[in-house]
């Protein structure tokens, strides 16, 4: 056998390659088959009436638009309390913070914030936000609750995008008479942009596709109308998703499918919209 | 140890003689590292810059620093000139174009840049990048000048480019340089001051110094004996 190898080196190594290549070959599968999957069996129920239609006939007929909305209104809500405090919190772990035992707590609590169960979150939400703060089961609650999940996500990339940006930069432009904040605000935040837009993307799009942290705080079984205000439950695509595919008898499964070929292109959407940024920031880049 | 203005001034000596960091308490670039430990005095203007009250972003204003490695910042050439002046508070267009051409030229890379002022700066060579961050130094008008083995990464034709750009510079400015090589320290110097293991061994004109040191070590280093 020894000697096989040793003579064969050559061979050895391709079959080496060969097998590599399978297995990253074997990662794109599963992603490709549920597109493909999901197309196949629910390309046939997309059409006008199901994007801009309301369900009817409990749920068994009509279209999803209520559900499209609610997602949409659900990722903005997000987007509004997490991106902020998130850069937030990033630029100050980057930049301002030191190195000491009060940082490394925060640290050590963001990475246990992204460990946390999602079901977890939706039930704190519940207590805290819809209980306690009585904003009641509504879009407000349930994008606040989206927004404590995603925060993780958004600090430790975006932090990472800033302390990718080259430490000459701030030597410079301080050495220049800039101020720390002028240095962060006109080259260091620029520079990081394509990154933490990236990490922000990638959040929400985690957020717009969770049924459990919703489940409690906002999202609604069916409603008739569009929801009119951020105190108002909303329906989503997620959790409609689940609703229809075990909560509804005799459900069409064309409908089911359907739903969730909408999500998947909405959160899929957001991948591609992420990868663009990135590639062609990476183009632009001038270090 | 006093500066002369208006003249060369070359800090030199072996490696981790406490060259470049003298250079950032100038400036107060040392308030950006956990080096805290300074005492004594720097006096510049008749002002102790050490002094916690003073106005540091003023100071570096007054204190330039061109350093080893050239670092254009990422945007254009005229950007990278105008940068410090806008933020000092220069918003008339007119100030701000006569202050690049001016300090484009005095860096001697006028000529090479002049039709080009809106591209990015880091597309530039090496050594034209250098001359830009020189510029760059030169553009806010500072008193003194200050360049930490500016030519390290530069070719010779790019070196003796900006080392006759420091002979014109030093009739404006007080210039303090560490070169990065004895011949440089020689070339360039008017005074010259011998650093080794972070203590002064010498200071002096940089002829006399050059020639006839009066300290044995500082001898043995221009001889090439160590170092």
């Amino acid at each position: 056998m020894m000697k096989f190898l040793a003579q064969n080196r050559h061979t050895v190594q391709r079959l080496g390659f060969s097998a590599i290549t399978l297995m990253a070959v074997v990662t794109v599968l599963p992603i490709v088959g549920t597109i493909l999957f999901i197309l196949f069996k629910g390309g046939s129920a997309i059409s006008v009436e199901f994007l801009t239609g309301f369900p009817h006939d409990g749920m068994r007929a009509g279209g999803i638009l209520p559900a499209i909305i609610g997602t949409l209104y659900l990722t903005i809500g997000t987007a509004i309390f997490s991106v902020p405090l998130g850069i937030a919190a990033a630029i100050y772990l980057a930049e301002y913070a030191k190195d000491n035992q009060w940082t490394r707590l925060i640290r050590i609590a963001i990475i246990n914030l992204a460990g946390i169960p999602s079901v977890v979150y939706g039930l704190f939400g519940l207590g805290l936000f819809v209980l306690f703060l009585q904003f009641g089961t509504s879009i407000l609650a349930a994008s606040l609750t989206l927004s404590i999940m995603t925060l993780p996500v958004i600090i430790s990339t975006s932090e990472e995008a800033l302390r990718a940006v080259p430490q000459a930069f701030r030597t410079v432009s301080i050495s220049l008479g800039a101020t720390r904040w002028q240095t962060i605000s006109r080259i260091i935040l620029k520079e990081a942009l394509p990154g933490i837009l990236t990490g922000v993307i990638l959040g929400l799009e985690r957020a717009a596709g969770e049924t459990a942290p919703i489940l409690f705080t906002g999202a609604a079984f069916f409603l008739p109308r569009l929801p009119q205000s951020p105190f108002d439950a909303t329906m989503a695509l997620p959790y409609h998703l689940f609703v229809i595919s075990t909560q509804v008898p005799e459900m069409p499964i064309q409908i089911q499918y359907g739903t969730a070929l909408v999500l998947l292109v909405f959160v899929l959407t957001m991948n591609v919209i992420a990868t663009v940024i990135r590639s062609r920031a990476r183009a632009r880049r001038q270090w | 140890m006093g500066i002369r203005q208006n003249a060369v001034t070359v800090l030199f000596g072996p490696a981790g003689g406490g060259k470049s960091t003298l250079l950032r308490c100038l400036n107060r670039l040392n308030d950006l590292t956990e080096i805290k430990a300074s005492s004594g005095r720097i006096l510049i203007d008749g002002e102790n810059i050490l002094d916690p009250k003073t106005d540091v972003i003023a100071l570096r204003r007054k204190v330039g620093m061109v350093f080893a490695r050239p670092v254009p910042l990422p945007m254009s050439i005229r950007q990278n000139l105008t940068y410090a002046l806008e933020l000092a508070g220069e918003k008339r267009k007119s100030k701000l174009d006569e202050a690049v051409e001016r300090s484009l030229k005095l860096a001697a890379i006028w000529d090479e840049v002049k039709d080009r002022l809106d591209e990015p700066a880091i597309a530039l060579s090496g050594g034209q990048q250098q001359r830009v961050c020189l510029a760059r130094v030169i553009a806010l008008q500072p008193e003194v000048i200050l360049l930490d083995e500016p030519t390290s990464g530069l070719d010779p034709i790019s070196t003796g480019k900006v080392e006759a750009a420091l002979l014109e510079l030093k009739k404006e400015y007080t210039v303090i340089l560490v070169p990065h090589s004895v011949q440089q320290a020689a070339r360039t110097a008017d005074y010259a001051a011998f650093f080794l293991t972070g203590e002064l061994i010498e200071y002096g004109e940089g002829k006399s110094l050059f020639t006839v040191p009066k300290q044995k070590k500082t001898e043995d280093y221009i001889m090439g004996r160590f170092g």
